[in-house]
């Protein structure tokens, strides 16, 4: 069985995979970051995004052996050590996650969406930047709000 | 108020956990020499079954056993049950065909379990499952619900002739009838609710572990309610005595109705963990969540109201074809009739009505409670029909629902239909819609969109639903299994924190934060010190659930009466040590006060003068923790108006939202922010019902909306943001003044949606979901 190699949360970590493992299997089964879920089966729903080199992936649709040698960040990587990261913060001050299960993969997107565009989000950048990722609890309005609010704190 | 109290927006307690990563969702629970179960699914809608070979499963890799109906059978293991009779107009209840959880000999949909392998890894498993070997001969099948019982059609079960479950009239309909001759107007509507699937973000999940020494089952589920769970795979699947059954609800990713119900899955997995003696786990896929988790909605019907000349309603008729699916879920039978048929009243005066729904089986998965249940059908038969009744009187659609409200000095109100409703005032949640939503700016809007060749149209709906489930003694008389009060233990530890113990289960509704309130408001101790301990059957006593927005209208009352116990208790043991009369004590801020003086003692320290009681009056219990039981007296019943604006490119049928603006009457709110949390969630599910989200099923029976490629789930740039707002009652029966949010918002949207896209077109109607295709050929049409 092949072996990788893989930066997870600043740690290196090395396992022991199937050819056919996904990411979200070997982060959540060989490594225990189980933050990262899975939602669906066709790479639509978004609970699984994490970052793959500063890139967020949906990592149900990677093979953990294509990314041997990078460097990834998940959920649990974010916080510094009692204190959230901003944009985590702000999903917490604007009620922008009910029963927790998107939230790690918005939380990840969110993060992408800043590093491309910036951190003056205007509403409609975000609502049509987060349409890879679903959420059936919020409907939406407290996720868009966090996400502003996050980019901005971001840059402050 | 206290600082972290009733009314405050308190950030969620449980947030934190999920922020970084460190819920605990069934999935993410391993242990130790766990195996992997997989289930062989029918790929037929009907199909008898005449053998299965298990033989090459039985040889896979790191298959360790296969399981089917016959080793079921063979321990004893009973079907899954319906909990609500429902009579039919026979005379006989309800038909209740058996719903094995491993086929007998014959399968009804597509994914209906057939067997289990249970391996060494999933991917193991999923093999293993491959290549059991089912000989299958396919029957004819019947999938709409329409036709489903007309004569001709495949029949499905013996015990159910024509496919029919049951006929329920309910109302006095001779009087209706008379009532419809000598009218001034009759307006009709026949409508589709479209058919959904329920899809909260977590895929169901089980995992069972059997202890040889304790002989006790502990399992891992999804559940919205673990103790119903534990009561009927006890009592009726013979899986293990309660006692030695022991069900864990962890963080749960979102419910909607969908995770309330006894899954063939989840017996099966607690069964075979006893059988391989090692623990067992699975975990549902997206795909297997749309073929096998119970749906929602699934009606057609005709709606017609009988008008006087000033366009007031004397009388109400509705005729509704409601399928179940193939077999009956846990409380499939109760969501077309009770929840459904005593909503009709809405909020209005009607005085008469009366209703035929009759229930079919068809070759599709069953067919159950999803966010609203009954009420949202309702209400949009309802909602629309108000529209149509106001065109053919040409009245406006506000001032139509006007005339007709119940006022506000008429409650409590006695409806037609059972229900009494506790308190409401409609007029003014409509008069703060129209003016959220400015409603009279609307005709400029629309003659600035036609500039741009678009349409625009707004919408209202007025709805009322009854939640809060609910009064035993009023679900018991209507056939219904259970009795649904609530129960509650407030437990001081001695150093003076707090740890509550509710029967409800929180799946995002955060009552971890919003009860952890109740207790800070009523008993004085910081927020932080206090712990709200859910979902476990080992660890809280015996509960009902979360579903119908019920946690805090019944819930919440059980705690606040354990509060008010401890209080009590406190007083004695105050009074004791600060040598006082019991009378002369007070309580407010967390402190006993001798009246008048500043003589004082803190919550805290009488907690630990309970568990320390060395100088304690005489003949007292030592403890400091209380149990309540709470039974509520009637429903409670939230109600608004929504208003919904869009605009329509007649050119595409594209159709977009532009604002929408909600006014609810929730009573009392204990943590506003919360609340419009659930406000918004819920309107965008019933978005997603009115615009983009249908369950097919083709007409052999396959699933062919089966993963989030075929069925349009609502995403971010689907919708808007939300105006919200409130105008609060007080139900006088409910001790808190609360009336329960969760459900408003999927039962508000859909007729305001679709009142919004008919206005724009100018059309009589057009069925949800009102995709870009339909609103397109509407528009052709209208054009
Ligand atoms: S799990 Fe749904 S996109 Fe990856
Ligand atoms: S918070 Fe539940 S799915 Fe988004």
């Amino acid at each position: 069985m092949p072996i990788v190699n893989m930066n997870v949360n600043g740690n290196p970590v090395t396992g022991e995979v199937e050819g056919r493992t996904l990411l979200v299997q070997f982060l959540r089964e060989n490594l225990g970051l189980t933050g990262t879920h899975i939602g669906c089966d066709t790479s639509q729903c978004g609970s699984c995004v994490v970052h793959v080199d500063g890139k967020s992936v949906k990592s149900c649709t990677l093979l953990a052996v294509m990314a041997d040698g990078s460097e990834v960040t998940t959920i649990e990587g974010l916080a510094n050590g009692a204190e959230l990261h901003p944009m985590q913060q702000a999903f917490m001050d604007n009620h922008g996650l009910q029963c927790g299960f998107c939230t790690p993969g918005m939380v990840m997107s969110a993060l992408d969406i800043v590093n491309r565009n910036g951190n003056e989000l205007d509403e409609n950048t975000v609502r049509k930047e987060l349409a890879g990722n679903i959420c059936r609890c919020t409907g939406y309005h407290n996720i868009v709000k966090s996400v502003t609010a996050g980019a901005k704190a971001m840059g402050d | 108020m206290a600082e972290n109290g009733i009314g405050v927006s308190v950030r969620r307690k449980e947030d934190n956990r999920f922020l970084i990563g460190k819920g605990r969702y069934t999935d993410d629970i391993n242990v130790a020499g766990q195996t992997y179960a997989a289930f062989v699914r029918s790929p037929h809608a009907h199909a008898t079954i005449n053998g299965i070979d298990k033989s090459a499963a039985e040889a896979s890799v790191g298959v360790i056993a296969v399981f089917t109906g016959d080793d079921l059978a063979a321990d004893g293991i009973g079907p899954l049950i319906c909990g609500v009779t429902v009579p039919s107009d026979d005379g006989e209840p309800h038909r209740a065909p058996a719903h094995p959880a491993l086929a007998q000999g014959k399968v009804n949909y597509v994914g209906d379990h057939v067997a289990v392998v249970i391996a060494e890894t999933q991917a193991q498993a999923r093999e293993g499952a491959e290549k059991v070997g089912v000989d299958y001969t396919a029957l004819p099948a019947v999938t709409d619900t329409g036709s489903a019982a007309d004569d001709g059609q495949p029949q499905i079960h013996d015990v159910a002739p024509n496919n029919m479950c049951y006929n329920w009239p309910f109302g006095d309909k001779d009087a209706v009838e008379a009532a419809f001759a000598s009218a001034h107007k009759v307006s009709t509507l026949d409508l589709v609710n479209n058919r959904m699937v329920t899809n909260p973000m977590e895929p169901r999940a089980a995992l069972a572990e059997y202890n040889a020494g304790t002989e006790e089952i502990t399992l891992h589920l999804t559940t919205q309610n673990p103790h119903v769970h534990r009561l009927v795979m006890s009592a009726f699947n013979q899986l293990a005595p309660e006692h030695k059954l022991r069900i864990v609800s962890p963080d749960v990713g979102g419910g909607f109705g969908a995770k309330i119900f006894v899954y063939a899955e989840e017996l099966v997995v607690g069964w075979s963990c006893r059988k391989v003696n090692r623990p067992v786990k699975w975990t549902g896929d997206r795909t297997e969540a749309f073929l096998a988790d119970a749906h929602g909605r699934d009606h057609v019907a005709t709606a017609e109201m009988a008008l006087d000349e000033n366009g007031k309603f004397l009388a109400m008729r509705v005729m509704t074809k409601a399928n179940l699916g193939a077999y009956l879920s846990t409380f499939a039978t109760m969501v077309p009739s009770y929840l459904y048929a005593f909503l009709f009243a809405g909020q209005y005066t009607t005085p008469l009505i009366y209703s035929e729904v009759k229930t079919v089986f068809t070759n599709t998965a069953p067919v159950d409670a999803s966010r609203g249940a009954g009420r949202p059908e309702a209400t949009y038969l309802l909602e629309r029909l108000v529209d149509v009744a106001a065109a053919d009187m040409g009245l406006e659609p506000a001032e139509i629902r006007r005339r007709n409200f119940i006022p506000k000095d008429a409650f409590p109100y006695q409806t037609p239909v059972v229900q009494c409703y506790d308190s409401g005032d409609y007029e003014t949640a409509l008069d703060k819609a129209l003016a959220l939503a400015d409603y009279d700016g609307f005709a400029a809007r629309a003659e600035e969109a036609k500039s741009r060749g678009l349409r625009r149209g707004i919408g209202l709906s007025s709805y009322v639903e009854a939640c809060g489930i609910a009064p035993s003694a009023a679900v018991g008389q209507l056939g219904a299994g259970v009795g649904l009060w609530e129960s509650a233990q407030v437990r001081f530890n001695p150093t003076g924190n707090v740890q509550v113990f509710t029967g409800t289960h929180s799946h995002g509704q955060g009552h971890e934060t919003t009860f952890a309130q109740l207790v800070t408001e009523q008993l004085g101790v910081p927020i932080e010190n206090i712990e709200v301990i859910h979902g476990d059957t080992a660890k809280t006593q015996f509960g009902m659930g979360t579903y119908g927005s019920r946690s805090l209208a019944v819930g919440g009352v059980a705690i606040a009466k354990a509060c008010e116990k401890l209080i009590a208790k406190g007083k004695k043991i105050a009074a004791h040590a600060l040598e006082a009369a019991e009378g002369d004590i007070e309580f407010a801020d967390g402190n006993f006060t001798i009246a008048g003086t500043d003589k004082a003692m803190n919550i805290a320290e009488v907690a630990f003068n309970a568990y320390v009681p060395h100088s304690y009056p005489e003949g007292l219990e030592p403890g400091f923790d209380e149990n309540a039981f709470f039974d509520p007296m009637n429903f409670s019943f939230p109600a608004g108006t929504h208003i919904c604006e869009v605009e329509v490119d007649p050119e595409t049928g594209v159709v977009e939202i532009v604002k929408y603006s909600a006014v609810d009457d929730f009573g009392k709110l204990i943590n506003p922010m919360i609340v419009e949390g659930q406000v918004h969630g819920g309107i965008v599910h019933g978005i997603g019902q009115a615009l983009l989200e249908v369950c097919r099923y083709d007409s052999e029976g396959q699933l062919i909306t089966a993963t989030y490629m075929d069925y349009a789930m609502p995403r971010a740039d689907n919708v808007p943001s939300f105006d919200v707002d409130y105008a609060p009652t007080d139900p006088p029966h409910n001790p808190l003044g609360v009336k329960g949010c969760g459900e408003a918002g999927a039962i508000g949207a859909p007729p305001a949606v679709i009142n919004a896209i008919t206005n724009a077109l100018g059309v009589k109607h057009i069925d949800m979901p009102a995709t870009p295709e339909n609103v397109w050929r509407a528009a052709q049409g209208a054009a």
